[in-house]
């Protein structure tokens, strides 16, 4: 099966070079003969969407056997492993994400090529060869550098297992997601490419692509958030963002990819800001691939970096290619790409729209600047030096204040120039919100933290102007429709679902970055150490380490506690924070010790709720137990492996016999489940914006486009 | 105002803006960074009171609990100069002896003492993807 596997890889990767042809060829070869070598570079792309899903089904039932006569399995699997962790543990190593990779990228593009396929005619060619250009260079990676088809031999009887750190449902999903985040982003891009070098540049590129990267964001977005909860539940520490590299290389292009999608908008109504939209698709599918190269090559240091690996050098080729090459590509079309209109006013949409794209362009390069700051420092002083999330904050927090005033402020607003009477009629109620927000917020002792009070009263200046902007179309349709007001509302957002599907997304986004204010600003967190019986005091609640628990399973000894939490006096909840341990592939660290000197994982107590979370995570104190593991792995190092396993469970119940002191780590954190809640209601928002209209709506808006187009032509 | 003038100031304005804004960046970033340092280079010469960066190993059999706060020695990757390290916050369910960690710390005396929840264990080598010996 391998050798089945490696030859579609091989297959794969002379078809993507065949089609790049092909497609160059079909569309600069001779006018006779163009449509049908550029048909046959398309059809490339569904051949390399067939071959590379064989190759992936290969491998992935090679996982689900546990077949460690391949490589890959073997480092990465167990018999072991939970079933569904085994189908996922393929994405956990190198070989295996970077063909999930290419796979996805080979799906998108078909989907992008069969919806697209009577459109942009010109740009087409040379963006299915960007694509394959893509899948190409995966697949050289596959053959070259990482080949997830590698054989052991002999194969070992036993695999190392899925790092335990993963096993979490979440992070399976995790990273299918972030990559058909950057795989989908990696569509407008080639199709900005094609457009720019076919000189095609009104914008039925963008109509074309608008969706594929409205999914992207969207899919990026959900890749995002699954980490964030991930670290939450199962890293220990308490907290779902931390800048670190890995998680900031994820944030950049959908940053970049939200500006586009509401600055493509001017472009469309507007024909404004066509550098600047082209720009931006270029730059968020370029740093869909930087995310992909920061995970991969292990260059800066991350706990996601797996190491350093050889793919740095490849990767900063393509890197430098795809910049290069947009880079000349604009500044060459410059003339084309010039705006239609210009801006009347700084009071309109439009204006809005720029500084909400300056904005999140300039949240990016912050990010940006912050991630690499290491290499920067160590080019320009010649030593590495690293920024922390204080100055990460210190950026980052005015400016997601000012993002998500304008999150109200855009959908408002009126296009072309605000009048006093239209800014007053807009606007009364959502700054009456945000103020009295304000106000009410200070009276209740909240302006010790004026970034969170402000975050709140920004919060509902959004949640009523978008409140608003429903209320008066529900009632204008009713007015003439005489629907009930629920029949108009779903009219309404049937019948204009990109808008009121962005309000929903706006919506949700006020309410994350509520939960985020709140939960940064009024957290109480303590690291406090604990024997049984004892209690702490933590953000006004008692809690009690009432007994140590102890269980042995098939894979691990949990260690952990049974916490008794109170206040006034009056029981809360009982919450069971626990840490596993699992055995070290090293036998020379003994039967008992091999557990502890292998992975350990946090499963914390989490008690969620609408106000607050309580978040407790223990950290057993194992020093008194090593010289009983020491004992125990001298005198039965030679034993058979039930007895080794009877004397696992003993020192398991010394644990919860005679039980040391434990290190706990209590948080009390308000409003954390409206960050979650929050994401909901943005993916509610996009998944609405992204469902196809109905037909006939279809047609009037295309037959707008047209008429636009026809515009556009008889201008030029 | 002549609209053409009117533009140009904007741009002005919006140059000057960006431009302030990335001294700004570049300012705080090179002043706010802690260098990275490694074991020895910190035993060489290391200021009291300035923060660093310390990358390196933990020492196996160093690590020990004196109530909430971890004690533990880093060495360097390769070699055996060694840092004795005092640290309180969150520690990452990989930290263990031998793995490869990242810490920022401030010289106090002989000691290192490390920031509150600064501890970052990168993952260990066994789940990267590390060839078999007789791997085809």
């Amino acid at each position: 099966m391998a050798t089945l596997g490696r030859a579609c890889i091989l297959l794969a990767f002379g078809i993507a070079l065949y089609g790049i042809g092909a497609s160059l060829y079909g569309a600069r070869g001779p006018a006779g003969r163009r449509r049908a070598w550029a048909e046959s570079g398309r059809r490339a792309v569904f051949a390399l969407a067939g071959v590379l899903t064989v190759a992936f089904v290969v491998l992935e039932a090679a996982f689900l056997r546990s077949d460690f006569s391949f490589d890959v399995v073997a480092t990465h699997s167990s018999t072991t492993t939970p079933t569904f962790y085994k189908g996922a543990a393929m994405w956990s190593s190198q070989e295996g994400s970077l063909l999930l990779w290419v796979w996805l990228l080979s799906l998108w593009s078909s989907v992008a090529l069969v919806v697209a396929r009577r459109r942009v005619r010109e740009a087409q060619p040379y963006a299915t060869a960007v694509l394959l250009g893509f899948a190409a260079f995966f697949g050289a990676l596959l053959i070259f550098y990482a080949d997830p088809f590698a054989i052991s031999s002999p194969a070992p009887a036993e695999g190392a297992g899925l790092n335990p750190l993963l096993r979490h449902p979440s992070m399976m999903i995790h990273p299918p997601m972030l990559y058909s985040g950057y795989t989908l982003f990696t569509i407008p891009f080639a199709f900005a490419v094609g457009a720019l070098a076919a000189r095609r540049l009104d914008a039925e590129w963008i109509a074309v692509t608008r969706r594929f990267a409205l999914a992207a964001w969207f899919l990026l977005g959900v890749g995002i958030l699954l980490g964030a909860r991930w670290s939450y539940v199962e890293l220990g520490w308490g907290g779902y963002w931390g800048w670190d590299p890995v998680e900031n290389a994820s944030l950049m292009p959908w940053l970049t990819g939200t500006a586009f999608l509401h600055s493509a908008m001017i472009q469309e109504k507007r024909g404004m800001l066509k550098v600047w939209n082209v720009s931006l698709v270029l730059a968020t599918g370029t740093l869909a691939i930087l995310g992909t190269f920061l995970v991969r090559s292990g260059i800066l240091d991350s706990i996601h970096a797996f190491g350093a690996s050889t793919l740095g050098i490849p990767f900063l080729i393509l890197i430098g290619l795809m910049v290069g090459g947009s880079v000349w590509l604009v500044a060459s079309r410059r003339v084309g790409l010039r705006s239609e209109h210009r801006l009347d006013s700084l009071l309109s949409r439009e204006a809005a729209f720029l500084l909400n794209n300056l904005v999140l362009v300039g949240l990016c390069f912050v990010i940006f600047w912050g991630t690499f700051f290491p290499l920067i420092s160590e080019a320009v002083t010649g030593q590495k030096a690293a920024v922390g999330p204080p100055w990460f904050d210190r950026y980052t927090v005015p400016l997601a204040l000012l993002l998500v005033l304008l999150a109200g402020i855009g959908p408002v607003i009126a296009w072309r120039r605000a009048t006093a009477a239209n800014l007053l009629r807009n606007f009364r109620l959502p700054v009456a919100a945000g103020v009295g927000m304000a106000a009410l917020l200070a009276a209740l002792g909240a302006a010790s933290h004026p970034a969170a009070l402000i975050m709140f009263a920004a919060a509902a200046f959004v949640l009523a102007a978008v409140g608003q902007e429903f209320w008066r179309g529900t009632r204008a349709r009713r007015a003439m429709t005489r629907e009930s007001p629920p029949a108009a509302l779903a009219a309404l957002v049937r019948r204009n679902r990109r808008r009121y599907g962005g309000y929903v997304v706006h919506a949700g986004i006020a309410v994350l970055f509520v939960g985020v204010a709140a939960s940064s600003a009024f957290q109480h967190a303590r690291d406090v150490r604990l024997s049984p019986g004892q209690t702490t005091r933590v953000g006004g609640y008692d809690v009690r380490y009432v007994r140590p628990t102890a269980r042995l399973a098939s894979e691990k000894i949990s260690l952990g506690a049974v916490l008794d939490v109170r206040k006034h006096g009056r029981h809360v909840t009982t919450l069971r924070p626990t840490r596993g341990y699992y055995p070290s592939m090293d036998p020379s660290l003994g039967p008992v010790g091999r557990y502890f000197d292998g992975q350990a994982t946090s499963e914390v107590g989490l008690r969620a709720g609408l106000r607050r979370d309580l978040w407790m995570a223990i950290e057993p104190d194992l020093s008194s137990l090593q010289p009983v593991v020491r004992d125990a792995d001298r005198r039965f190092a030679r034993a058979r492996p039930d007895v080794q396993a009877l004397v696992i469970a003993a020192v398991a119940a010394r644990y919860e016999r005679r039980p040391p002191p434990a290190t706990f780590r209590i948080i009390i954190s308000p409003l954390v489940t409206w960050i979650w809640l929050g994401a909901l209601v943005v993916m509610a928002g996009a998944l609405i914006a992204l469902w196809p209209a109905p037909l006939a709506l279809r047609r009037r808006a295309s037959a707008g486009y047209a008429a636009r187009v026809a515009r556009e032509l008889g201008r030029a | 105002m002549d609209p053409h003038r009117k533009r140009t100031i904007r741009l002005a304005v919006a140059l000057s803006a960006a431009v302030l804004l990335a001294g700004a960046l570049i300012y705080t970033s090179f002043s706010a960074a802690t260098a990275a340092r490694t074991p020895s280079q910190l035993a060489r010469q290391a200021s009291p009171g300035r923060s660093y960066q310390l990358t390196g190993k933990v020492v196996t059999g160093s690590i020990h609990h004196e109530g909430a706060v971890l004690l533990f020695r880093v060495r360097d990757r390769t070699g055996s100069t060694s840092v004795p390290v005092r640290y309180a916050g969150a520690v990452p369910d990989p930290f263990r002896d031998g793995r490869e960690i990242i810490v920022d710390v401030r010289r106090q005396g002989t000691t290192f003492v490390g920031e509150r929840d600064s501890l970052v264990t990168k993952c260990p080598s066994k789940f990267s993807a590390s060839k078999r010996p007789g791997a085809a």
